[in-house]
């Protein structure tokens, strides 16, 4: 099936034109039918990628049939595939949540979000540095709409600043890749890493300007450190099932980073090789570090799983700054988990906001929750998870990160941050769950407003990626290591997505 | 020639980027705009700067390259688009949040509101 590459971006893109008009257009009901069937089509379609991917290798898609250094290809490798696969399973889940009645807060709801994984798809498969850009446009207008969606104050103020931060990173993006093409002549990442070690040495600099602008829009996605107050803000005051959509967007700026700074500026890149190591170092760590006191000072729970993202986004960094193929590796399997779980925090703040009343889901001693045990028992799970307790993904996803780093001076940095600030977040969520659960006087909760069926349903799927990831553990961290060695190949992800004589 | 266009672009950003740091939403978008006039710029100059040539082989002696204009062309639609959101969303924050402000609240006002605190007053 030559065209499956393309789909998950096609699909998404024709439902949601299909929604916007009649007969769609005005029934939520046909929409929802849309939209979830839509979704799981996509996860299967997507899961049947990866497998074709391990048997078959990288598949490589040339749009319009021009060929690669001209045209604009879509490659699905390894990399790619396993987090298209991830990006619709975590649409599905927060799509089957927003169903809880979520998504009629506002209009167009189910075409933005189906336009956003459109954009979240088509970023992880595309072989095309400008073609990266647009669809990082196609992502961003879509997501500029969905956190404003259901109004109110707080949600206006938060995108006035996520939409001009990120229309200043659109700048940034386009002033580094018309560098990157007046010194390289080409966009194309395969060309571009194979023009690299060519370049002559006066232009070097040049080139390198021009990689530093794309390392600061791609900090600017992933909340790389001085780039990262918006996130928190933004994140606790979307909608439920849009924060738990967002937890797969600072994923790809973290992925952008891996395939620029690994595939063009990586080993084989001449003078400039793995040069944004020396920046991603000290940001990763402070990145963390500052993540972890945000963990600590959050008075809400989704503040403190916005500020838990910047520590998943940091943690990942580190492995970026590694840049080895274990650790790229283990960021992978990082990256899922942390998605995963993440999203599933976010959800679940939502549910026990909803069941506490006036308190919401601020930290502060207040009436019980209508349905403790069932909402304690995932809170528990995601907590454990999120902090890296055994036996659960966060475990072994922390032990790929810190074992990926093999000598002793990255370990004496690495080591006391990561493990530090999972202390710290264990901190956080002993305090958040004392509040939370234990802290509340023993009036019974009269108003018995029971969680949606559907909302359950979401997040208990997504708690599932955590015993799951563990249980099939040995597949995924295999599959994690070839892709990432695939990934520092030249010979997998580069020459073959060229033509022969170049 | 090269030293004009330079001089536009560079110009174009500088005050693309002073006025992206005020604290109104009018003179932020007029910021972001003037950056992307800067930017398209930019692209477009990244193919060589050449005159007469055309962009088809074998019309002129020196041929320009078609590439950047594609990208120009692409970020001018991607910039509109955009800077029409932002207009909007700026114009929903007036209503919404009552002041012009990118923060939310008027500079003046938080600091009257202080000083009165410090008296013991309510605010």
């Amino acid at each position: 099936m030559q065209h499956w590459t393309i789909l998950p971006i096609l699909l998404p893109l024709l439902v949601a034109s299909a929604m916007l008009l009649p007969p769609l257009s005005s029934r939520i009901q046909w929409l929802r039918i849309a939209s979830i069937s839509t979704l799981v089509i996509l996860t299967i379609l997507s899961a049947l990628q990866v497998a074709t991917v391990i048997t078959e290798g990288t598949q490589l898609y040339i749009l319009g049939g021009w060929s690669p250094p001209f045209g604009i290809v879509l490659v699905a490798d390894k990399v790619s595939a396993l987090l298209v696969l991830l990006t619709s399973f975590l649409a599905l889940c927060c799509m089957i949540y927003a169903c809880a009645d979520h998504d009629k807060g506002g209009e167009f709801f189910h075409p933005l979000f189906l336009f956003q994984i459109m954009g979240i798809n088509g970023a992880f498969l595309t072989g095309d540095l400008f073609n990266l850009f647009v669809f990082f446009e196609v992502l961003l207008i879509a997501s500029y709409a969905l956190l404003v969606h259901s109004g109110g104050k707080n949600k206006t103020q938060a995108a006035v600043h996520y939409v001009v931060i990120n229309l200043l990173g659109s700048s940034l993006f386009l002033f580094g890749l018309g560098i990157l093409y007046g010194t390289l002549g080409t966009l194309n990442i395969a060309d571009m890493a194979v023009k690299i070690s060519q370049l002559p040495e006066s232009e070097t600099i040049l080139a390198k300007i021009g990689a530093l602008l794309l390392l600061i829009v791609f900090g600017l996605k992933s909340a790389m450190l001085p780039l990262q107050f918006w996130l928190s803000r933004t994140y606790s005051s979307a909608s439920a099932p849009v924060a738990a959509l967002f937890a797969i967007m600072t994923k790809v700026g973290i992925y952008s980073i891996f395939r620029v700074f690994t595939v063009i500026f990586g080993d084989d890149a001449g003078e400039l090789a793995n040069f944004s190591a020396d920046w991603l170092w000290p940001l990763a760590i402070l990145t963390i570090s500052i993540g972890s006191l945000g963990v600590l000072a959050s008075p809400t729970l989704k503040l403190l799983t916005s500020n838990l993202v910047v520590v998943s986004a940091g943690t990942l960094l580190v492995a970026a700054a590694l840049h080895s193929e274990l650790a790229i590796a283990g960021a992978l399997y990082y990256i899922v988990h942390s998605t995963l779980v993440t999203a599933g925090l976010f959800l679940l703040a939502d549910v026990i906001a909803k069941q506490r009343g006036q308190a919401e889901d601020r930290l502060v001693n207040s009436r019980a929750l209508s349905q403790p045990k069932l909402i304690g028992f995932g809170f528990a799970i995601l907590a454990l998870t999120i902090i890296g307790m055994p036996p659960f993904s966060g475990f072994i996803g922390k032990v790929m990160v810190l074992n990926s780093a093999e000598s002793m001076a990255t370990r004496l940095w690495i080591w006391p941050v990561i493990l530090m600030s999972s202390l710290i977040t264990l901190v956080a969520f002993s305090r958040a769950t004392s509040k939370l659960f234990w802290k509340s006087p023993n009036t019974k909760n009269t108003t018995l407003e029971k969680a949606h069926p559907y909302e359950v349903t979401a997040i208990v799927l997504l708690i599932l990626g955590a015993p799951l990831l563990v249980l099939f553990g040995g597949p995924m961290t295999e599959y994690v290591i070839q892709a990432a060695a695939d990934l520092h190949n030249m010979d997998v992800s580069v020459y073959p997505l060229l033509p022969e004589e170049s | 020639m090269e030293g004009i266009y330079a001089f536009c672009v560079g110009m174009l950003t500088a005050c693309g980027i002073f006025l992206t740091l005020r604290g109104r939403t009018f003179s932020v978008v007029l910021g972001l705009t003037m950056l992307s006039y800067a930017v398209n710029l930019f692209l477009f100059a990244s193919g060589r700067l050449a005159i007469n040539s055309a962009v088809i082989l074998g019309e002129s002696e020196i041929y320009a390259d078609p590439l950047p204009q594609a990208l120009v062309l692409t970020a001018i639609v991607i910039g509109f688009a955009m800077t029409a959101f932002v207009v909007i969303l700026a114009m929903r924050a007036r209503a919404d949040l009552g002041n012009d402000h990118v923060d939310g609240k008027d500079p003046d006002e938080v600091a009257a509101s202080m000083t009165l605190n410090k008296k013991g007053e309510i605010n």
